[in-house]
């Protein structure tokens, strides 16, 4: 992946939520989570740092292994 | 998965968390500049602008069959996650014929669900199984 200044982004990938009534328009602005267990889990594609190499790690890829996908606040945070 | 760039994981990989696990983190440090990939999971905090500490395991198909989300101050218990995952694995080799009752760790009992098992659980799970 290239390296830039420029901050790599990455995001979910496949078909956008449900589209809401044009009534609906403040609920419109938000992604609707849309994970449930039972359910698949959200495909995206994110940039990262893994063993001192800069790259690209797509969720779909890990098919066929259990994954733990992990959220924190951010790092040099303590807990 | 933080709303951290890449290029801040690897000042905290390098600089702090190489000197608690050797050799770094083994495992991607992923990037969620925006919580775009957080507001999809319902981890992301819009008005802190950070993702809640949210723990998601996804089996070999890519379903999703636990989750745990806790806000910043608490950690995690690692070896609670390994547990489920152990037992999400004995469930899923079983096709379904074996069942992890409360408190089940490798090496203890399995429930086999079906007709005969009606009703009398309690003839072989006893509640102090939930707690050991």
């Amino acid at each position: 992946m290239g390296i830039s200044c420029a901050r790599p982004t990455g995001g979910p990938v496949g078909e956008p939520a449900e589209e809401k009534n044009e009534d609906t328009a403040t609920v419109e602005k938000e992604v609707r989570p849309m994970v449930s267990v039972g359910k698949k889990a959200p495909d995206f594609t994110a940039p990262a740092y893994h063993k001192g190499e800069f790259t690209s790690v797509q969720l779909s890829d890990f098919l066929g292994k259990w994954v733990i996908l992990c959220f924190y606040p951010g790092d040099f945070t303590f807990v | 998965m933080s709303v951290d760039s890449m290029f801040v994981h690897k000042m905290w990989n390098d600089k702090e968390l190489s000197k608690m696990v050797d050799g770094g983190v083994p495992f991607p440090m992923l990037s969620d500049a925006g919580g775009k990939v957080g507001r999809v999971y319902g981890v992301y905090d819009e008005d802190a602008g950070v993702e809640n500490r949210g723990r998601f395991l996804i089996d070999p198909d890519g379903v999703i069959q636990g989750f745990e989300v806790l806000t910043p101050p608490v950690g995690r218990n690692v070896a609670e996650t390994i547990r489920q995952i152990q037992a999400f694995q004995l469930v899923r080799e079983s096709a379904g014929a074996e069942a992890t009752p409360s408190g089940w760790k490798p090496g203890k009992m399995t429930l086999k669900p079906g007709p005969d098992l009606v009703g009398k659980v309690w003839e072989v799970w006893k509640t102090d199984m939930a707690r050991d």
